[in-house]
């Protein structure tokens, strides 16, 4: 049961072939199993897990009229609070705070009966593309044990590849839900910002941190969208909008008549032969289904990365402020509160952490704000004008998602520029704001490993990704016979 | 030898910049639902916005800014159609983010004045304030130092942090460069803050209390020379909390400039503390090094941008000024011009209105207010406002006034009373006996009874001699206990001494 689809396993509920505790109670036997290896989880709540799915059952048998999702489990990335739950951002900083609140997207979740398992391993505060900078240690990809699951939310999508959970959250400030969705063979969408609440998410840049869902197909992560998207009056930067029809999308994928622009700039030099070599057939299979590839250019993506490592930053600089041992979180040192403070923040963070506070206290400087600040905010105005021009040629854009599949632990880990790059296909639709979905495109020739399909849609349109994705899906799945999934090494055998 | 003020203004002219901190008077705070009552419990009225948790994001009270439209109108400044929040960064521990929510290169309003009438020698002259910008911000907690003997954070052992504050919505206002004011600069700073605060009270977004902080002065002051072009240093006189120490923390810092600048030293550049007891000032932080708090727009809101019907409608619903209303008032009252400042002065013209709209009458109210009350409150050293005594009050005591039932005398015993908690003023006339005796025949008792007492004096008013008759009154007066009104002992007397 634990390999199946979320919807497979919430059918499985509503006929009462199975409890939503047997449900849970596998998957906390599968993290059991698994965990030690794949290190997906920070936080195992097991007891809240199980009381959680006694509920659901209870309201089910009492015939109680229940979400598509209730009683299906979930991880939950640990950079969302949860009440009375340990959450730590993957940092030492917040070690040992329970949070007194629910964020909005834990709300819905829970309004959704959907069974929250624990929380996620991430990068610190969301500022990494490996899960390498976690506090906590790494996550390993249960494609390769060795290898990185992307990041920051590694823990996420490595949980839905090791069948630790069939759902998962995942937050995207530049590419932290697609990336690892890329290379761990599974589905993730970040949503148009504005699209899913931000209330409880502990903000690394306010403005392009957008929490989306993650799940190992893309009707799945339909539904989950659909259960934590939506206007929340407790984010003034939630969209007052309907959410749009995802589900409907992803129930009727088809492509026939649709534009589909290939961007110029995200391929090439950089990206990994097997790589381009699955994108391009994924192209042809959507051109096979009857859609109509047309090429964008999108000029000023050049300057996306450099704009991202300045905005980024500077919010960042200013939102982690906070964590300063005063109210909450762990106090070292002694002396004067600025001491305190001082130490606290030298111990309490982690080098990537700091590397890019120093970053935006100097972006932001008086002297170098216009520079820096001011000029990355132009340029992430132009991409948005390039985006603007590209869907007046086509209904979605497409790339891939990564340029490479997962590369090995430590292999980057001293060359920020290199990690940075990881993001570069994905860095510009959190400029301009708009949603983009990554799905498996297949296995690299050159090592076997899955990479992504990344398709983005204009503001609001999140459904076109959900209708190209399901249709490219059912035909990519059709060609394999199989799952992706069902080519990683089994886990915990040894 | 230190200098006189006239020494300091024969040589120097004073420049001025006033900033004004007003708590708006919402009933939530500026980003969350939380309460907003002075004085409560520290730490109750917190949640997880205003103490800025992991997480937590802001969404803009609405009427907070209406409240500030209302102000930018009332000074005439214009309503910005697009204007954005700001984050001022720096640290510290009152401050749960470390970044305070204001305005920046976007305030909401701009360019606007404000006109204030000060008394000169020549009279009264008007003196044109101009503002430069009124911006939203949202106020910080409170830090209280333990331990330290000066309850400033250097020196102190421990600081207890309460965050009841830090939310709560802040208005600041902030004139232009304030010159040509010469000799009257304290009196003109002293104006400005009294007809902000009455234009603030009158429309109703503040309850605007100097001594609970919730309208608070910070002073900019330097001197230059007369026909001199150059600006001297500026110096900034934080929290000044009453009108009178605005006036006087201006002098004090002309003073301390002339005396620094004669003997041939700096100005620092620097923030100062203002001391009631003294009046004078002791340095605070420098600002000799511009901090620099890397102001970016806020990406947690969304931009302000009132559409032109929400301004008109505000714009609609403005109070009239405060000078225009004090006008009518004088003219309704036939107030010469110098007890109309008086009243202005000692802070009693909402006391006398609301007494007046009881249906006293505005002489015996003004009264009243402007002298027993005005008195025992300077006693106190706190404002008419705060003294336990009500319009209400005032209004029945000069309607027994008017009636005959109480003379001048009694009321100020009935006043006391009020004053010292025993009661409402027909209660107090009860339980101390107060009456005015104004039985004929018992006065006459008493008026044969001084006459007998004083022949040679009563012979000298049958005479003619009147004004003699006022040993005799007197004498009736302590014989009645001051009951008596003394206008019909007089009365009385001179008809039974043949004199009327």
């Amino acid at each position: 049961m634990i390999k199946n689809s979320a919807v497979e396993m919430a059918k499985a509920l509503n006929s009462k072939e199975i409890s939503s505790v047997e449900l849970t109670q596998a998957h906390l036997d599968q993290i059991s199993k698994v965990d030690t290896d794949v290190h997906a989880f920070l936080h195992v709540d097991s007891e809240g897990a199980l009381a959680q799915a006694r509920d659901v059952d209870a309201r089910r048998k009492a015939g109680e009229k229940l979400a598509p999702l209730a009683g299906v489990p979930l991880a939950l990335k640990d950079v969302l609070v949860q009440k009375g739950i340990p959450t730590t951002c993957g940092s030492k900083m917040l070690e040992g705070w329970r949070p007194p609140y629910d964020s909005t997207v834990v709300s819905r979740l829970k309004d959704n009966g959907i069974i929250i398992l624990g929380k996620t391993n991430m990068d610190e505060f969301a500022m990494g593309s490996s899960t390498e900078n976690s506090a906590y240690g790494p996550t390993h990809n249960p494609w390769d044990l060795t290898r990185i699951p992307g990041g920051s939310g590694g823990g996420s999508s490595a949980a839905l590849a090791a069948f630790e959970a069939p759902l998962a959250i995942g937050t995207d400030t530049g590419g932290s839900i697609r990336q690892p969705a890329a290379v761990t063979g599974t589905v993730g969408v970040k949503p148009t910002y504005g699209g899913v609440s931000r209330y409880g998410l502990v903000a690394f840049s306010s403005s392009l941190d957008q929490a989306g869902p993650c799940a190992r197909t893309v009707l799945d992560a339909a539904y989950l969208h659909e259960a934590i998207g939506g206007y929340d009056r407790m984010d003034s930067t939630s969209i007052n909008a309907p959410i749009p029809p995802v589900v409907e999308a992803a129930k009727n994928g088809n492509v026939k008549g649709m534009k589909i622009g290939v961007i110029k700039e995200l391929q090439g030099d950089g990206y990994q032969p097997g790589v381009l070599k699955l994108f391009n057939q994924s192209l042809d299979l959507l051109a096979s289904l009857g859609a109509e590839i047309v090429e964008v250019s999108c000029k000023y993506f050049d300057y996306a990365l450099a704009a991202y490592y300045l905005i980024a930053p500077s919010e960042c600089s200013s939102n982690l402020a906070r964590f300063d041992a005063m109210r909450y979180g762990i106090r070292v040192g002694e002396g004067s509160a600025e001491e305190v403070m001082n130490a606290t923040r030298q111990q309490g963070f982690g080098r990537e952490v700091k590397r890019r506070i120093i970053l935006g206290t100097y972006a932001l400087s008086s002297g170098y704000y216009d520079a820096y600040y001011g000029s990355a905010q132009k340029v992430r105005t132009l991409i948005s004008r390039d985006f603007e021009a590209a869907f007046s040629k086509a209904d979605v854009l497409v790339s891939p998602t990564a340029p490479t599949t997962a590369f090995k632990i430590g292999e980057k880990a001293n060359d920020p520029i290199a990690m940075y790059l990881n993001d570069i296909a994905t860095i510009p639709t959190n400029l301009a704001g708009i949603g983009g979905m990554s799905i498996p495109a297949g296995l690299a020739d050159e090592d076997g490993l899955p990479a992504g399909f990344q398709i983005m849609a204009p503001a609001m349109k999140d459904d076109r990704m959900y209708q190209v994705g399901s249709a490219l899906e059912a035909a990519l799945l059709s060609q394999w016979g199989k799952p992706i999934l069902d080519n990683a090494p089994s886990l915990g055998a040894r | 030898m230190a200098l006189t003020y006239d020494d300091v203004i024969a040589k120097y002219e004073p420049v001025l910049g006033l900033e004004v901190h007003v708590e708006l008077g919402t009933e939530s705070k500026m980003f969350c639902g939380c309460n907003t009552v002075f004085g409560a419990e520290p730490n109750t009225q917190t949640c997880p916005i205003c103490l800025g948790l992991p997480g937590s994001l802001p969404v803009v009270n609405a009427k907070a800014i209406e409240y500030t439209i209302a102000i930018g109108l009332a000074l005439n400044c214009s309503i910005a159609p697009y204007s954005r929040f700001a984050r001022k960064n720096y640290f510290y521990p009152d401050m749960p983010k470390n970044f305070q929510t204001s305005q920046y290169d976007e305030p909401i309003c701009t360019n606007g004045y404000l006109d204030v009438t000060v008394d000169t020698e020549e009279g009264p002259r008007e003196f044109r304030i101009e503002i430069e910008r009124v911006h939203m911000e949202e106020d910080t907690g409170k830090s209280l130092h333990m331990g330290g003997s000066t309850g400033r954070i250097h020196g102190a052992d421990y600081s207890l942090l309460d965050y009841n504050r830090a939310g709560i919505p802040l208005v600041e206002i902030v004139t232009k460069v304030v010159t040509g004011t010469g000799k009257y600069a304290p009196e003109v700073a002293r104006a400005y803050v009294s007809e902000l605060r009455d234009i603030l009270r009158g429309l109703g977004v503040s309850d605007v209390k100097m001594e609970q902080g919730s309208l608070r002065c910070d002073a900019n002051v330097s001197l230059r020379l007369i026909g001199g072009d150059k600006l001297g240093t500026r110096s900034e006189t934080k929290n000044v909390n009453s009108l009178r120490s605005v006036e006087r923390a201006v002098r004090g810092e002309m003073i301390r400039h002339a005396e620094l600048l004669n003997k041939g030293e700096r100005v620092i550049q620097e923030t100062r503390h203002f001391h009631e007891d003294t009046g004078l000032t002791t340095p605070g932080r420098s600002k000799e090094q511009a901090e620099d708090y890397r102001y970016f727009p806020e990406p947690d809101l969304v931009p302000v941008a009132p559409s032109s019907e929400m301004i008109e409608k505000i714009r609609a619903t403005l109070p009239e000024k405060p000078s225009v209303r004090r006008k009518k008032l004088q003219e309704a009252w036939q107030v010469p011009d110098k007890e109309m400042a008086a009243m202005i002065n000692a802070d009693v013209l909402d006391l006398v209105e609301a007494t007046v709209k009881l249906g006293a009458d505005p002489t015996r109210a003004r009264g009243w207010w402007l002298g027993e009350i005005a008195r025992i409150a300077n006693e106190r050293g706190i404002g008419a406002a705060e003294m336990p005594i009500t319009p209400a009050d005032v209004a029945e005591i000069v309607s027994l006034i008017t009636s005959g039932e109480l003379t001048d005398k009694l009321a100020r015993q009935v006043i006391e009373g009020v004053i010292n908690g025993e009661g409402r003023p027909a209660e107090i006339i009860e339980k101390r006996g107060i009456k005015v005796v104004s039985d004929d025949s018992a006065l006459m008792a008493a008026i044969e009874k001084a006459i007998a007492a004083q022949p040679d004096v009563a012979e000298k008013v049958r005479k003619g001699h009147v004004p003699a008759a006022g040993a005799l009154i007197g004498a009736v007066m302590k014989e009645t206990k001051g009951q008596a009104d003394a206008a019909k002992v007089r009365e009385l007397l001179l008809k039974h001494l043949g004199q009327a």
